[in-house]
């Protein structure tokens, strides 16, 4: 038992690891912040793509959604950061994570956005459109926000997602929270600093998921 | 000036592949008119009415409002031109998200760009003529159907439109709740609004409408007075929709 608490809950190396963790932190919210935001604005283009009346528009779009949702973003990420410097094309560590995930993430929020905007009737473009409101007006003001509502929960689900995903940019040495703490773990040999990662994984997680299941049963009531 | 078109339906022509739904249609409807327009399903009469603020494109023609050919000029034309087309739909289509008071100030606000201030006050005028001032800050949600297309009207008319087209405005109601909205209409036509309404309440037709037009297979088969049309149709087409309307 005491090799247990000692090696997984140690107190004293958790406390001398903890500012490497902040900062692992930090940066794990960096990268959430940029993948989330860009990823919910570029989802909603590539979902008004694939709604368009333009078949070369909504061939596009679905040929982006079906790449990027087929390829693992481990694969897209280790491409993107050890891939293209090889056509002279170098990119950052955090540049790299971004755009990989951003083309991953992007794609799920689309088939999100695109259930949503198909859930709201046809009847709310018309009325909208016939009081002379522009297609854009129509969708800012009357078709986004009951799309949006009605697929709020995938949408959490997914940046839920997004927020685990990031914890695969370690892989590529990018000081994020997992690699921060794989880091103190192999500097104090002591599995202690993994165990406070995964707490701090849990805390920011947590609440989001029970949000989930909250706006799943009060759309289903 | 009494008798100048408001609305002139030229020559229009709508196709969905090789299927033909409006043979060159023509109408005319004067300022202060009210139109109905009877016949079967499938003859054509939603889709010539939904042909005139082109929420269905037209083939061919043209559609003249007041003057003005809607069949001209962009998309921003277009929406302008909308404004003054007000249409009411048989699943009325508010807006659940927002409260009755936001439904009516919505389009007066982004297209007409009124001032909040301007936009409530002309909001609330039109809830009070159609006796929805009492509901301004409830959600569609909360009110029965002969409500909401209340609503749906006071929405179309605070945006000051020259011509009203109605799609089977009643169809979807309770028969207990359809004459609060026949109401409105009749209180509408009284104050010399343009209308063309597209519907079954015969009862109405007789007793408000200037003309009624009988529609079928995409073509105007006839028109005229009421007492004419119910009275003494001359079509046999005419005859046989009336005789089976009427049991």
């Amino acid at each position: 038992m005491d090799i247990f608490i000692d090696q997984f809950f140690n107190i004293e190396i958790m406390r001398k690891s903890l500012p490497l963790l902040i900062t692992g932190l930090w940066m794990t919210l960096q990268l959430c912040s940029a993948v989330i935001l860009l990823g919910l604005i570029g989802g909603l283009f590539v979902a008004l793509g694939n709604m368009s009346e333009r078949r070369w528009l909504r061939w596009l779009s679905i040929a982006y959604t079906d790449l990027f949702r087929a390829l693992p973003p481990l694969v897209l990420l280790i491409f993107i950061y050890a891939g293209l410097p090889f056509a002279g094309i170098n990119i950052s560590p955090f540049a790299a994570v971004v755009i990989a995930f951003l083309l991953n993430n992007s794609s799920y929020y689309a088939e999100v956005y695109r259930a949503g905007l198909i859930s709201v009737a046809k009847g709310q473009w018309e009325a909208a459109q016939s009081t002379g409101l522009s297609p854009a007006q129509t969708l800012i003001y009357v078709v986004l926000p009951q799309a949006v509502r009605n697929v709020l929960p995938d949408l959490l689900s997914n940046t839920v997602e997004v927020v685990k995903l990031t914890s695969l940019a370690s892989v590529i040495s990018l000081s994020e929270l997992l690699y921060n703490a794989g880091m103190a773990r192999s500097v104090t040999y002591n599995a202690s600093p993994l165990v406070l990662a995964a707490l701090f994984y849990l805390v920011l997680l947590w609440p989001l998921v029970r949000l989930v299941s909250h706006f799943q049963r009060r759309l289903a009531a | 000036m009494a008798n100048r078109p408001m609305l002139e339906i030229v020559s229009l022509e709508k196709r969905f592949g090789t299927n033909t739904i409006l043979k060159k249609i023509d109408l005319k409807v004067a300022e202060g008119e009210l139109v109905f327009v009877i016949g079967p399903s499938g003859s054509g009469k939603s889709t010539m009415l939904r042909c005139c603020n082109r929420l269905e494109e037209p083939t061919s023609g043209d559609i003249i409002v007041d003057g003005r050919n809607i069949m001209a000029g962009t998309r921003r034309d277009l929406d302008r031109m909308r404004l003054q087309i007000g249409m009411v739909f048989q699943g009325f289509h508010l807006y659940p998200h927002m409260s009755v008071l936001k439904n009516v100030t919505l389009a007066q606000r982004k297209a007409l760009k009124r001032s909040k201030v301007e936009a409530d006050a002309r909001a609330m005028d039109m809830l009070e003529q159609v006796g929805m001032e009492h509901k301004a800050d409830a959600y569609p949600g909360e009110l029965s159907g002969g409500q909401q297309q209340r609503v749906a009207i006071a929405r179309s008319l605070a945006l000051d439109p020259k011509v009203m087209l109605f799609d089977e405005p009643t169809s979807a109601l309770d028969p207990e709740l359809v004459g609060s909205v026949l109401k409105v209409m009749k209180d509408l036509k009284s104050k010399g609004m343009t209308m063309v309404v597209v519907s079954h309440e015969m009862g109405f037709a007789r007793e408000t409408a200037d003309r009624v037009v009988f529609m079928d297979g995409g073509v105007v088969v006839e028109q005229g007075t009421p007492d004419e049309i119910f009275g003494a149709p001359k079509a046999e087409r005419t005859r046989a929709f009336l005789s089976r309307v009427s049991g």
